[in-house]
């Protein structure tokens, strides 16, 4: 009933309208004016409401900032997220002056400039100089954001390795399993025509490597201690994403990826700002299907002594399979 | 030279070849789609507010696929791909360069026609082709395409890894390459148009900036959407003809696929290397549009016209050297990343000195408020607002955090697609008197602007706070993170003005065809401006002019030029004694 009453309350709208549209361009036609013909009047309005517009855009912009700030992830929680969030802020800062300064002068020119049958436009057609300067002055600018940018780039994505403890992140619709390497730090070679029953990850249990694997559902890291994660995907593209590391990194069906990281804070420290039932989460940020939305593993950071207490505990791969 | 000439109906109003009748025709079946795109963000905000709500409307428009009025997951993807794969290529690529290209082209160089109007009406009929074929997967068992509008394999490869890329993506797959067919028609008639048939004096340094943006268009579309076209065969190829150009290793359901060799990396680098001149074919009339319209109703000339022609130039290069940067992720070498990084940050410059060129135009000027010039302004506002976001996201490292999350969503939205919806608002409210010698209404126009900026702001806006948050782009629900709990009220706000946004397109759809039939009378020069387009007559001829097509003297843009009377100088008058050309 409410829905048909929704209808007719839509059409009257419609109708009257329409009718207010017909009656305003007849009295026109009779006036011998014409209704669509922007005159001074409509200048005036327009160009006010152009200013009105812009504060009423910047202070949306500002109360969005104002009460969902808190909604952004908090500071990284790993040794290169901290480089990663002073560049964000840094070109967050540049981009926010120079849309504070932009925007205002668009709209205020619209405004301070709205037409008016007496006024005359300034011919000017163009000024080397001026130009010239506004060429420059980005990109001066843009040579420090690519600087800073790219050094930032290269301490991410090329740390030293050697030291990483070396853990497989396997993806597939719609979950995630892990490898640890082992007490050999050595991943055993893998092939997905080794998939089978419980070898899920296709691990070559021939390859000596593999012996010590310990595959999980759940991957703990020590605060402090560099890992080096390996990607690997079974059917269809998936994006391992740890959002609160900064660490992303595609799973690509046919070949391997990695990053490297270390994680600074342990799930407890975060939990006394984030919440009691806070977690690290890994999860899928390339479409990869129906159940996209709700592929995840959770991480845990935490101490040295927590870490050994829960990896004794867990079967090597030579256990798991072999047993019956 | 052609003359105007008998026509039947079939003639005039279907089988044109009419460069004006093809570009309506263009212009109405853009229209048409973007209806439906716009139907469909409004489903799948429906659900992102309110997760698992059931509402009538969708079981009554989706039926099977909402089971009792909750859209399926599935069906969201499917959605969502169709919606980008709509209005990237129907709305805003065909329909705004389309109709443009098609109208501007001829009218402003001062040519009777086309150099071809067969191929120009085989283009529209190859893009009609496509559009059948694409509406026509949304009715297939399976459901229509659903590995988002980049098609990513293997998910758009393997019909076990979603439905959707069954029946669905074959018809997507062939609706895209009639439609590349189409595009690469219009676009090489664009180009050779543009290059021979230019009137007595209309020397490239006179063209409207209108024109110099629709030729870089097409030189873009003939150099990337033949790429596309053989990324797209490869895939059908590996669909269809068991071949591994993109696959390799994969086990799906169970089944282990023989597939070896392959590297859906490779589909990636073919399909960006469309992908990102597509974003500046989208853009580019746009902005050419727009510096026409705020040319014209500021009364001054475009601020600088030299570096407005060298920086679309400058942008149209750059877009062939960036399309790395949407593949930071995907492993690619940190080298190789650091170079699309610096490239890609580069478009900053050229694009700087084009706000400010607007900004400057606007300076001193004696604005005539238009609904067109309101959009044009919108544009620049965008392209600002929009433009800046980018500087993250070109940034590799930045990258690692708001890749694929919905910053990415806001950010492509506001620079790329308001933009240039914009710009086409611009275009139909500036050329309509000319298209059908009606004027649109003037009031209606001013709510559209004004409804259309503020939602459209609303809805996009938000989105960047979603991405900092670390949200993904593409996910059905986020109520399967707790750490997504806080950001409902930020999807009630987005479909709240998506809702309103879509409703305020009423008043435009409204006021076009009311405008059409029963609108005022729209004299031969409207605005008062100086292109070649506004010396034709109102009643619409084939062959553009009655008699001679009138010689151009100078450049377009001499409005309160001093030492004349009027504060518009029209191209074809000639230089006064002593006047010097600009």
């Amino acid at each position: 009933m409410t829905n048909i009453l929704i209808i007719i309350v839509v059409l009257l709208i419609i109708v009257t309208v329409v009718q207010v549209l017909r009656v305003s361009e007849l009295l026109s036609e009779i006036n011998n004016t014409d209704v669509n013909e922007v005159t001074d009047e409509d200048n005036n309005t327009q160009g006010k409401l152009l200013l009105f517009g812009m504060f009423l855009f910047l202070g949306f912009v500002i109360w969005q900032m104002v009460n969902w700030s808190h909604l952004i992830l908090p500071d990284a929680s790993s040794v290169h997220g901290e480089i990663i969030d002073g560049l964000m802020s840094f070109t967050m800062n540049l981009i926010l002056v120079t849309f504070f300064i932009l925007t205002p002068i668009l709209f205020y020119f619209g405004y301070r400039y709205r037409g008016n049958k007496n006024n005359t436009a300034y011919y000017y057609v163009h000024n080397n100089k001026l130009e010239l300067i506004w060429t420059i002055a980005p990109a001066i600018i843009l040579t420090g954001v690519i600087i800073y940018g790219l050094q930032t780039w290269n301490l991410a994505m090329n740390p030293d390795t050697s030291n990483s403890k070396v853990i497989e992140i396997y993806s597939r619709q719609f979950d995630w399993t892990a490898r640890y390497s082992g007490q050999d730090n050595r991943l055993g070679s893998a092939n997905y025509r080794l998939v089978k029953g419980r070898n899920q990850l296709g691990v070559d249990l021939e390859d000596e490597y593999a012996t010590d694997d310990i595959v999980v559902k759940e991957v703990h890291l020590i605060k402090g201690e560099p890992v080096l994660l390996k990607f690997r995907s079974q059917d269809v593209i998936h994006s391992a994403f740890l959002p609160y590391f900064r660490v992303q990194m595609n799973c690509v069906p046919g070949m391997t990826t990695q990053f490297a990281f270390t994680p600074t804070k342990t799930t407890n420290e975060m939990r006394e700002t984030e919440g009691e039932d806070f977690d690290y989460i890994l999860l899928c940020n390339k479409i990869c299907g129906a159940a996209h939305y709700n592929m995840q593993m959770k991480f845990v950071v935490e101490t040295k002594e927590e870490y050994e207490d829960w990896i004794t505990q867990q079967k090597t791969l030579k256990n798991t399979l072999t047993l019956k | 030279m052609s003359e105007h000439h008998k026509e039947t109906f079939i003639t005039k109003y279907i089988f044109s070849q009419d460069h004006k009748m093809i570009a309506k025709q263009f212009l109405l079946t853009g229209m048409f789609m973007a209806v439906v795109g716009m139907i469909m963000s409004a489903l799948f905000r429906l659900q992102l507010a309110n997760p698992g709500e059931s509402y009538a409307i969708l079981e009554m428009l989706l039926g099977k696929w909402a089971p009792d009025g909750v859209l399926d997951p599935s069906m969201y993807l499917a959605l969502v791909t169709m919606h980008g794969t709509i209005l990237v290529f129907w709305v805003l690529t065909a329909g705004l360069s389309g109709t443009f290209a098609n109208f501007l082209i001829p009218l402003q160089i001062g040519a009777r026609d086309m150099a071809s109007g067969f191929l120009n009406m085989l283009s529209y009929w190859f893009f009609f082709l496509a559009t059948v074929v694409l509406l026509w997967s949304l009715f297939v068992e399976t459901g229509p395409a659903s590995g988002g509008w980049t098609i990513y394999p293997p998910l758009s490869a393997l019909p076990q890894a979603i439905p959707g890329s069954g029946q669905g993506m074959t018809l997507w797959l062939i609706s895209i390459a009639l439609f590349i067919v189409g595009s690469l028609l219009g676009s090489l008639n664009y180009i050779v148009t543009i290059l021979n048939l230019r009137t007595i004096g209309m020397k490239m340094q006179r063209l409207p900036l209108t024109i110099w943006a629709l030729l870089i268009t097409a030189i873009l579309g003939v150099l990337s959407f033949p790429v596309l076209l053989s990324c797209a065969l490869l895939l059908i190829m590996d669909r269809s003809f068991g071949t591994s150009f993109y696959l390799s290793d994969i086990i799906i359901n169970g089944e282990v696929l023989h597939n070896s060799g392959g590297s859906p990396i490779l589909f990636e680098h073919l399909f960006w290397f469309l992908g990102h001149p597509e974003v500046y074919i989208i853009l580019l009339p746009a902005l050419g549009i727009i510096s026409e319209v705020i040319s014209v109703n500021s009364r001054k000339p475009i601020f600088g016209y030299k570096a407005m022609v060298g920086s679309l130039l400058l942008i149209a290069f750059l877009s062939f050297i960036v399309w790395g940067h949407h593949m930071f992720m995907t492993g690619m070498d940190p080298f190789l990343g650091s170079v699309f990084t610096f490239t890609t940050l580069l478009i900053a410059i050229p694009s700087a000195v084009k706000v400010f060129n607007y900004i400057t135009t606007l300076w001193r000027a004696n604005i005539r408020f238009t609904p067109a010039m309101l959009f044009a302004i919108g544009t620049v506002s965008t392209f600002i607002t929009g433009g800046l976001t980018g500087i993250i996201l070109g940034d590799s490292a930045l990258d690692i955090n708001v890749h694929d999350t919905y910053f990415v969503v806001g950010h492509f939205h506001i620079v790329m697609g308001l933009s240039a919806i914009y710009g086409m608002f611009a275009g139909v409210y500036h050329w309509f008197p000319k298209m059908y010698g009606k004027m649109m209404n003037k009031s209606f126009g001013y709510i559209h602007f004004w409804g259309t900026f503020i939602c459209a702001y609303g809805v996009f806006f938000p989105m960047h706070f979603l991405g900092l948050a670390g949200l993904p782009r593409r996910y059905y629900t986020n109520s399967a993170f707790p750490m997504f709990d806080g950001l409902t009220d930020v999807n009630s706000v987005i479909t709240f003005f998506a809702l309103a946004g879509a409703a305020i397109q009423v008043f435009f759809l409204f006021n076009f065809f009311y405008s059409i039939f029963k609108g005022t009378k729209a004299t031969e020069n409207p605005w008062k401006a100086n292109t070649l387009e506004w010396t034709t007559p109102i009643e619409r001829i084939h062959g553009n002019w009655p008699g001679e097509i009138p010689a151009v003297h100078r450049w377009a843009y001499d409005y309160s030029k001093p030492g004349h009377d009027e504060d518009f100088v029209m191209q074809n008058v000639p230089l006064k004694e002593g006047e010097e050309e600009h």
